[in-house]
C-alpha cells in the first residue's frame, strides 16, 4: 500500500502525541546495558563445531589444485570443503552473481576465500587450515583502477550472468539531462577540478559471525550478523539448492553494520553446507583482520568535477566524471555507479546535468554499501567546488547555498520526485548556532569554518529483486494480558528500528510502551521486511507498523461501540486505557478493550504494509535514487590547522538534519552524532588501502585508526522537522544523510582557516604542508573579504 | 582438542562467586568468561586489545580481558557487566547500576556491543573520582571504541549519572534546546556522598 493511500494527502498528522517525539527509552537499551543482550557469538549450541576459511595469499591466481588430505588426518576435523562443494555464484544484485562462497578456479583478491574447515574448536580448525595445500599460478593483478580500465586482459571476470564482461569493466552509466553544453555557455565563471577520495571501511565494533543448525527433517536455522535477513535466505536457498521455506534466518542482536553486514557473506553459505555435511552446528567467527579483508566498504572515486554559475551565484550546468575502484566482485556496485551521479541532484536546483560514472573491477578487496552509499564522494567533490565558487563570486558560502535551493514538492533535474524539504531551516540553524555571521572569515589564521550540505534518500523505489509485492510488512498479535507483540521482518542493527515500532503501537493503540515487544528478523516468524539499507527500515517498517495498528484499532474501537452504545467518535485510547472523550470518567483498562473485541470478532490480529509509489525518471536506472522521500543536511565545521605540523583538528561540528519529524529526538540525535563522527573520521584518520603485493595496509583497529572519545569533537545535533507527507508520522531518515557534508565542511573550513584547498582526501599533515608551501610560492588568488591574518599562535 | 593442549585448574573470583574451571594454558580470561562461564556479556571485537570491547574490572581497575591469559586473574576479583547490577542491588539499589540505567536513559546504547566494556570503563571512573571533567570522562574511555554514537551520548550519560548521584541537573544536549529530558528522572537511592556531591554541584553551576 502506497503511502498516499495510506495517510491521505498532505500531512494529516494530530499534535499532542503521547510517544512520538519524545526521548523514550530504546526497546532493547536496558537487555544490552546489562549484557544479557545476545549476540551471534554468544550462540552455542551442544555439539557446535567451529569453522575456519583458509584465504588466498595472492592477489589474482588461478588455482590448479587443493589437496585437503592432511587436513582431514588431523583429530579433531570434521570436515573440509572447497570451491567444488559450493560452485552456485551469487551476489546481493541478481543481476550480476560473481560469487562463490568459496574460490571456484580462480582467487581474485588476497583474503579471497578459499576451503574451509570444521573441527572440534577453533585452534584444531585453524591447525587444520596449515595442513591444506593450494597450488596456485599467479596471474598478473590490478591494484590500480586506472590501469585495470586501460588493460583487457587478464580480465578479473570473464563473464558474469552468462554474460561477457567488457575488459575489467564493472559498470558504466552516462546519463545527460537538460543542455549541460548551454550551461556552461551562460556562466560567468566555470570551475573545473580533479579530486579524489580514498577508501573506507564500516569496522563495526562486531566481527561478522554465523552459526547453523540443520534440523533431522532437513531444516536449516542460521542464526547470522547480517542485516539483510531476507536475501540471505533467498542466497542460502539459490546455493544450497533447497527451497526457501526450508531455511529459517535470524539475525540476533548485531553489534553494528553501517552497511557492512548487507551482503551475503561466504561464511553464512560454509556454516550451513557444514552442519549438513557434518550433522552438528557449526559456527563461523571472523578475526578481526578477516573484517577487514571482507570489506565492501566505501569505494575510492577519482572524480573530475566541472560547474558553471552566474555572477548571481546560480548553478547553470554540473558536468562529473567519476572513475570507480571497485575491488574484486560487483556487490552492489551496479547500484554505487548509479548513486555516484544519481544523488547530486538536490537540495540545489541546476538545469542541466551530466555525469559518467564508470565502475572497474581490481584485484583488492571488494567495496559495496558504506553509510551514505555512492553519493558521499561526489558530495564531498561538488560541495568544495560549490564553496570555491563562491570565493570566485565573493559570495558568502551559505547564501550561495540558499539561492541554489530546489524547494520543495517539486522535482530534479533528473526527475526525481521532492516532497518536503527543510534544507533552507537547517543551513539557517548552523548559521546561527556556529556564530557564522560574526566568526567566518574572521577567526585567527589557523582557525576557520566551512559549510556543506547535501541530501539522501529515505528508502528505495528500487527492491534489490523486482516485484510488486510490499517492500515491508508488519503482523501484530494482542495478548489477553493487555500485550502486543509486533513481528516485522526489519533488521534492528542498532538504529533502533524495533524500538520504532515499540514506539507507534503504543502511540496508536495508547498502551505503556512497555506493553509493546517487538519480534523482529527471523524469518518464519516475521512478514518480509527487505532489510536495513538505503536508509529505509523506520520509514517503510513504520508505515507499515501504523497500517496495522490503524486495522487492529478500528476493530477495537467497533466492539467498544458496541458495549458502550457511544458513536466511535467518542472512543479514545490513551495511558493504557480506552475512554470516553466526552466522559473521561468512563474508561476501561486497554486489556478489557481487547477482551471486547476478541469476543466480538476473533483471535486479534493485524497485518499492514507499505510499499513505495511509482517513482523515478523515465529512463534506464531512473528509478535507482529514487526514494519517496528525500532527507536533508547542513553542517558547520570549525578546525584548527596547525601549520608547523600540517594538523587538522576539528573542535566542533554543528550539524543540522532535516528528518521529517523526530520520532525519538534522542535516537535520531544519536544517529546524526553517530554519522557526524565517522565522516569526519573519513577525511582526517581512516584509510582503507592495499599495499602493491594486494596486502591490507593495517588490518586491525590500532593501524585503522578508527577515533577515540578524545579524538571526536564536540558535536552539536540540531533537529529540523520539516514533517514528510509520505513518512511515518512525517518522518525521513536520519542514519547516513548527515554523515555526507563533515568531509566537505572540513576541506572548506581549512580553506577558511589557511587559505588552502584539499581536494585529495585523507586530509594528512603531509598534505596540508605541501598546499600550505604551494600556496605560499604564489600570489593569493582573490577571495572573499577576509579580516586581517594574525600572526600564528 | 585436536592438538592436546596442556590444560590448567583456574581459581577465578568473578562478580563475587568463586569458580573452579579447567581450560588450555594458552586461554585468555575473555575465553574463559564466554566459554566456560557463559558470562556472555564481555564481547571480542578484535582479539588484540585494540578496540576495549573485552574491559572487565579486576580490582576495580580496567583491564583488557582478550589479552589477559586467565591464570593470571587468579587471586583477584573479576567484574564483568553481569556483575554491576547485583552489585548494585546488594548495596541496597533497585535495577541496574547508576552508569548502565544512564546510558540506556541518554540513548548510548546503540547497537551495544562496544557497551559492557565503556559502562566498566565508566563505573571504574567513577569510584574513583564521582566529579570528573568531561575531558577527564573523555580521557577514561579512550581505550574504548565506540562505532556508532560519536561519543557525544556516551559523555551525556556519564555526566547523567554523576548529575544525579550529586543531585544536580544534568547538562542539556543540543537537540533538545526547550527542556532537559533528563530532569524530571525519579531520584534513586543513593548513599550519601558530601563533599563529591558539593563539588559536582560546583561544577555544574560553575
Amino acid at each position: 500500500m502506497a503511502a498516499r493511500d495510506l495517510h491521505g494527502k498532505g500531512p494529516p498528522w494530530k499534535e499532542g502525541f503521547r510517544i512520538i517525539g519524545k526521548a523514550h527509552p530504546k526497546s532493547d537499551g536496558i537487555e544490552k546495558a546489562t549484557g544479557q543482550a545476545i549476540y551471534a557469538d554468544d550462540i552455542a549450541l551442544p555439539g557446535m563445531l567451529h569453522a575456519k576459511i583458509l584465504r588466498s595469499p595472492h592477489a589474482h591466481a588461478r588455482i590448479r589444485s587443493i589437496d585437503a588430505t592432511r587436513a582431514l588426518s588431523l583429530e579433531g576435523v570434521q570436515a573440509v570443503i572447497t570451491g567444488k562443494d559450493l560452485p552456485i555464484p551469487y551476489g546481493v544484485i541478481p543481476w550480476t552473481p560473481d560469487e562463490h562462497a568459496l574460490a571456484l578456479e580462480k582467487v581474485r583478491f588476497v583474503g579471497d576465500e578459499v576451503a574451509a574447515v570444521a573441527a572440534v574448536d577453533e585452534d584444531t580448525a585453524n591447525a587444520a587450515l596449515k595442513r591444506i595445500q593450494v597450488d596456485y599460478e599467479p596471474l598478473e593483478a590490478f591494484l590500480d583502477p586506472w590501469e585495470a580500465l586501460r588493460t583487457p586482459a587478464p580480465q578479473i571476470h570473464a563473464e558474469i550472468r552468462g554474460k561477457p564482461v567488457e575488459g575489467n569493466i564493472s559498470k558504466h552509466v552516462d546519463l545527460s539531462f537538460g543542455d549541460v553544453e548551454r550551461g556552461f555557455a551562460e556562466a560567468d565563471v566555470v570551475l573545473e577540478d580533479d579530486y579524489f577520495f580514498h577508501g573506507t571501511t564500516h569496522t563495526p565494533i562486531e566481527p561478522h559471525c554465523a552459526v547453523a543448525q540443520v534440523s533431522a527433517d532437513g531444516v536449516l536455522t542460521l542464526w547470522s550478523s547480517t542485516q539483510i535477513t531476507h536475501y540471505v535466505q533467498r542466497a542460502l536457498a539459490r546455493v544450497l539448492e533447497l527451497p526457501e521455506s526450508r531455511i529459517r534466518v535470524i539475525q540476533p542482536c548485531l553489534g553494528g553494520a553501517f552497511g557492512g553486514k548487507s551482503d551475503p557473506f561466504a561464511l553464512e553459505f560454509v556454516v550451513s553446507k557444514l552442519a549438513f555435511l557434518t550433522g552438528r552446528p557449526v559456527k563461523c567467527l571472523w578475526t578481526r583482520e578477516e573484517v577487514f579483508y571482507a570489506h565492501r566498504g566505501r569505494h575510492p572515486m577519482h572524480m573530475h568535477y566541472k560547474t558553471g554559475a552566474r555572477k548571481d551565484g546560480r548553478i547553470t550546468a554540473v558536468d562529473a566524471r567519476i572513475l570507480i575502484d571497485g575491488g574484486a566482485y560487483s556487490s552492489f556496485g551496479l547500484v554505487t555507479a548509479y548513486y555516484a551521479g544519481q544523488l547530486l541532484t538536490g537540495p540545489y536546483d541546476f538545469p542541466a546535468y551530466r555525469f559518467d560514472s564508470t565502475r572497474v573491477f581490481t584485484n583488492k578487496p571488494p567495496c559495496g554499501p558504506k553509510r551514505g552509499h555512492g553519493s558521499v564522494q561526489p558530495r564531498f567533490a561538488f560541495e568544495v567546488q560549490l564553496d570555491e565558487i563562491a570565493e570566485r563570486l565573493g559570495l558568502d558560502p551559505i547564501e550561495l547555498r540558499r539561492r541554489n535551493f530546489q524547494g520543495q514538492d517539486t522535482s530534479t533535474v533528473n526527475g526525481q520526485r521532492i516532497t518536503s524539504n527543510g534544507f533552507l531551516a537547517c543551513l539557517a540553524e548552523v548559521e546561527r548556532a556556529s556564530r557564522w555571521k560574526e566568526r567566518r572569515g574572521k577567526l585567527p589564521h589557523g582557525r576557520g569554518l566551512g559549510v556543506a550540505g547535501s541530501m539522501y534518500i529515505s528508502g528505495t523505489n528500487y527492491p534489490v529483486y523486482p516485484n510488486d509485492m510490499p517492500q515491508a510488512g508488519v503482523q501484530l498479535k494482542v495478548d489477553r494480558s493487555g500485550l502486543v507483540t509486533v513481528f516485522t521482518g526489519g533488521n534492528d542493527i542498532g538504529q533502533g528500528s524495533n524500538s520504532v515500532c515499540r514506539y507507534i503501537v503504543a502511540e496508536e493503540l495508547g498502551l505503556d510502551p512497555l506493553d509493546v515487544r517487538v519480534v523482529a528478523a527471523d524469518t518464519d516468524l516475521c512478514p518480509v521486511d527487505l532489510g536495513a539499507y538505503s536508509s529505509r527500515v523506520t520509514f517503510m517498517v513504520g508505515n507499515a507498523t501504523i497500517d496495522a495498528c490503524r486495522k487492529l484499532r478500528r476493530q477495537i474501537v467497533a466492539a467498544v461501540v458496541e458495549a458502550w452504545g457511544v458513536v466511535p467518535e467518542r472512543v479514545a485510547m490513551g495511558h493504557g486505557e480506552v475512554y470516553d472523550r466526552e466522559d473521561p470518567s468512563h474508561r476501561i483498562p486497554s486489556r478489557e478493550a481487547f477482551h471486547l473485541a476478541e469476543t466480538r470478532f476473533d483471535t486479534l490480529g493485524a497485518t499492514g504494509s507499505y510499499n513505495t509509489p511509482k517513482l523515478g525518471g523515465d529512463y534506464r536506472g531512473g528509478t535507482i535514487g529514487a526514494s519517496p522521500a528525500y532527507s536533508f543536511t547542513a553542517h558547520v565545521v570549525e578546525a584548527t590547522v596547525d601549520v608547523e605540523t600540517g594538523r587538522i583538528t576539528v573542535a566542533n561540528c554543528w550539524i543540522a538534519h532535516d528528518c521529517g519529524r523526530a520520532l525519538n529526538p534522542m535516537l535520531v540525535a544519536g544517529q546524526i552524532e553517530g554519522s557526524a563522527y565517522m565522516g569526519i573520521a573519513e577525511a582526517l584518520l581512516e584509510v582503507h588501502d592495499v599495499n602493491r603485493f594486494g596486502l591490507h595496509a593495517g588490518p586491525s583497529l590500532l593501524d585503522y585508526r578508527i577515533p577515540t572519545s578524545v579524538d571526536t569533537p564536540e558535536l552539536h545535533a540540531l533537529i529540523v522537522e520539516s514533517l514528510d507527507p509520505e513518512g511515518p508520522y512525517g518522518a525521513k531518515e536520519a542514519g547516513e544523510g548527515p554523515l555526507h557534508p563533515s568531509i566537505p565542511a572540513i576541506s572548506n573550513a581549512v580553506f577558511d582557516a589557511v587559505g588552502i584547498r584539499l581536494r585529495h582526501l585523507p586530509f594528512t599533515p603531509a598534505k596540508v604542508l605541501a598546499a600550505l608551501r604551494e600556496a605560499s610560492a604564489r600570489p593569493p588568488a582573490p577571495k572573499v573579504a577576509r579580516a586581517p591574518a594574525k600572526e600564528r599562535r | 582438542m585436536g592438538e592436546n593442549p596442556r590444560m590448567r585448574l583456574l581459581r577465578l573470583r568473578v562478580n563475587g562467586d568463586l569458580h573452579e574451571v579447567g581450560a588450555p594454558d594458552h586461554w585468555t580470561l575473555l575465553e574463559v568468561l564466554r566459554y566456560r562461564l557463559g558470562l556472555i556479556g564481555s564481547k571480542q571485537g578484535c582479539d588484540k586489545g585494540d578496540c576495549g570491547a573485552c574491559t572487565v574490572l579486576q580490582d576495580g581497575k580496567p583491564l583488557l580481558s582478550c589479552i589477559t591469559l586467565a591464570a593470571l586473574a587468579e587471586g583477584h576479583e573479576v567484574t564483568t557487566i553481569e556483575g554491576l547490577m547485583p552489585a548494585h542491588v546488594a548495596r541496597g539499589g533497585a535495577g541496574a547500576d547508576p552508569v548502565q540505567e544512564a546510558f540506556d536513559r541518554c540513548g548510548a546504547l546503540q547497537c551495544g556491543f562496544c557497551q559492557p566494556g565503556m559502562m566498566l570503563s565508566a563505573r571504574a571512573l567513577l569510584n574513583e573520582n564521582p566529579a570528573p571533567s568531561r575531558t577527564e570522562i573523555r580521557a577514561a574511555l579512550a581505550g574504548n571504541l565506540c562505532r556508532c554514537t560519536g561519543y557525544t551520548q556516551i559523555v551525556q550519560a556519564v555526566e547523567l549519572a554523576i548529575a544525579e548521584a550529586a543531585g544536580v541537573e544534568p547538562p542539556r544536549p543540543a537537540w533538545s534546546p526547550d527542556a532537559n529530558p533528563w530532569k524530571a528522572a525519579p531520584p534513586k537511592t543513593r548513599p550519601a556522598r558530601t563533599r563529591s556531591t558539593r563539588r559536582a554541584a560546583e561544577r555544574e553551576e560553575g
